[in-house]
């Protein structure tokens, strides 16, 4: 009896040790390259660091520099991130979810092309989303849309459109929209066509009148969690795009700050000042904008505990 | 029962549908125009490119940009085969690595029972939030400081950090009955025998979706080339394109040499998509967040 137990415990401190070393790869490359980034990011905010000297303590001197020195930062970096990240985020979430739900009431075969094609931008990747964008929006007579604007008359000179402030951010934010339905948009169309058909029957003999009210009192309540992961995903993706402004006009900053993101922010701090205190500061108000922005998917769509 | 044509998923077609058909069309369509352009930008010859006004799609086809494209690569005094080899050395080490990391994972935070499992899976879950070009430069230091700079593995284990991969694992494993897993416990088996032979057949759709992401991560990645390469012959694919391109993009005939380029690097990704397509949805069925 007491050998059974012994033997009880001992298989329980080996499970113990296989989980351990079953967790342990992956949590130590997690730990090396998320957590610890994060972590020095917070630590170096607090000091001057120029990547050639050893840091030294500033405490919160870059948070107030951030509000009260660098005016780019107030006037261009917070507005043109907020505005891209509240359209592209919870916009681009909701173009998928609509899609998602047009494309879950029509037949399996035309619904795999169809969510192929809309799936399909999100694939591009960073390069040749430029070379694309790049080439449609170009400055010269040939850019296509310069010249389909000129021959119909709709203007008379080319327009500059990627170095004009006045265009680049919505040229941004339209090219990110378009590349908007990733894997989110098909998370939630699997869940969409998930949902228990019987809840549909029960809703209808319970008096639900039309389809606007089925969405809301039925398919997105039983598809929350799939609701959430893509909001998360529609979030990160969002400041996941954010050097596409750089890189559509090809240099950083860009025309008047135009289409400058926090995130090239950064970089335009971190690599090219050299600036690494203020850069890794800025890093952790990015962290804090994309938390607080997740936030509110999880108030919308997590199950209380 | 004014709602009994609308039917989720439905097996034949009504004329109900047929609003539906009016809007996902043309905006499906009009998703795919760009990607239109640039396959038909890549085949035009050099009169065609300079063509005003421009025609929108190609009349005479040629591989001629793509020819200029490797030419190009050639005169540069490294031959584009060295890139080619680093990319698909690279993308091949990093997926067949992030599969194993992941079903290893996914099955320990799922089957297994341990103290600290919850709160792990709760930390990545949280991670999927997680920008990662937020932190270039700390990952920098990290990459620094372990010794990977200008080597080799510089181009993989930072990519190997898959928060949203492990999650879908995880996720996908719940599905698996535990009783399967208890039997081949009782019967002697090991945890790695129960993962080869029963969790990774049983969990094909999500290891190809999980090999799919990671392609699609790994294939056009250009930050482990640009940052933690100082060598010219161990950079990737992706990333001499964009030099090669960005350079010459100011000309027209550089417009035509670059969507070749571009279109080389896309096209893979398409062909895994449409191949695997199935199995992704079947993975995205279990992608819920709790």
């Amino acid at each position: 009896m007491k050998k059974n137990k012994t033997k009880k415990l001992s298989n329980k401190g080996k499970n113990l040790l296989a989980s351990i070393a079953l967790v342990a790869p992956y949590t130590v490359i997690f730990l090396a390259f998320i957590i610890v980034p994060i972590i020095i990011a917070f630590i170096l905010s607090f000091t001057y660091f120029d990547a050639i000297n050893p840091p030294t303590f500033a405490g919160f001197a870059n948070y107030i520099y951030m509000i009260t020195g660098d005016e780019e930062f107030v006037k261009h970096i917070i507005p043109n991130t907020l505005k891209f990240a509240l359209i592209v985020g919870p916009g681009g979430f909701a173009m998928s979810f609509l899609m998602a739900w047009m494309l879950s009431q029509i037949q399996a075969t035309p619904r795999k092309y169809l969510s192929l094609l809309l799936y399909t931008p999100s694939m591009v990747g960073a390069i040749l989303v430029t070379i694309l964008w790049k080439s449609l929006f170009s400055g010269a007579e040939t850019g296509y849309i310069n010249a389909f604007l000129l021959s119909n008359d709709f203007i008379e000179m080319p327009i500059q459109f990627l170095q004009s402030p006045e265009y680049l951010l919505n040229i941004m934010i339209l090219v990110s929209l378009w590349s908007s339905m990733g894997i989110g948009f098909l998370a939630m169309l699997a869940g969409i066509l998930n949902v228990n058909p019987e809840l549909y029957e029960a809703a209808a003999i319970d008096g639900l009148r039309n389809r606007v009210q089925e969405i809301f009192y039925i398919t997105i309540p039983a598809m929350k969690p799939q609701m959430l992961f893509g909001a998360v995903m529609a979030i990160v993706g969002a400041f996941n795009m954010g050097e596409i402004g750089v890189l559509l006009a090809g240099t950083n900053p860009t025309p008047q700050y135009s289409g400058s993101l926090i995130v090239n922010h950064i970089a335009d701090y971190g690599f090219l000042r050299n600036e690494m205190g203020y850069a890794s500061a800025l890093s952790v108000v990015l962290f804090l904008i994309v938390y607080a922005f997740s936030r509110l998917g999880f108030v919308l769509f997590g199950e209380k505990d | 029962m004014s709602l009994r044509g609308a039917q989720i998923n439905p097996k034949r077609f009504d004329k109900s549908q047929i609003k539906f058909y009016l809007i996902l069309l043309p905006i499906a369509l009009v998703m795919l125009l760009p990607i239109l352009y640039i396959f038909s930008q890549a085949l035009k010859p050099l009169d065609e490119l300079m063509l005003f006004p421009p025609r929108f799609l190609v009349q005479k086809p040629t591989a001629r940009n793509f020819e200029m494209l490797v030419r190009a690569a050639t005169g540069t005094g490294i031959p584009l085969t060295i890139y080619v080899f680093n990319s698909l050395m690279v993308t091949s080490i990093t997926i067949t690595a992030t599969m194993a990391l992941t079903v290893i994972t996914g099955y320990a935070l799922s089957k297994k029972q341990f103290k600290g499992r919850d709160t792990l899976f709760k930390i990545n879950q949280a991670a999927l939030m997680f920008v990662p070009i937020a932190v270039t430069i700390p990952t920098f230091l990290v990459v620094v400081n372990l010794g990977l700079l200008d080597t080799f593995p510089a181009h993989i284990l930072p990519l190997l950090a898959v928060p949203v991969s492990v999650f879908l694992m995880k996720q996908f494993i719940d599905q698996l009955p535990n009783e399967i897993i208890e039997a081949a416990r009782v019967d002697g088996a090991n945890d790695l025998f129960i993962i080869w032979k029963i969790v990774v057949p049983l969990t094909k759709p999500a290891l190809s979706t999980v090999a799919i992401l990671t392609f699609q991560a790994t294939w056009s990645n250009l930050v482990t080339s640009q940052f933690y390469m100082n060598t010219d012959l161990k950079k990737t694919l992706a990333f001499y394109m964009t030099t090669l391109t960005s350079t010459v993009e100011v000309s027209v005939a550089g417009m035509g040499m670059a969507a070749a380029a571009g279109l080389l690097m896309f096209l893979p990704n398409l062909i895994i998509f449409i191949i695997m397509q199935n199995n992704v949805m079947n993975t995205m069925s279990h992608s819920g967040v709790k």
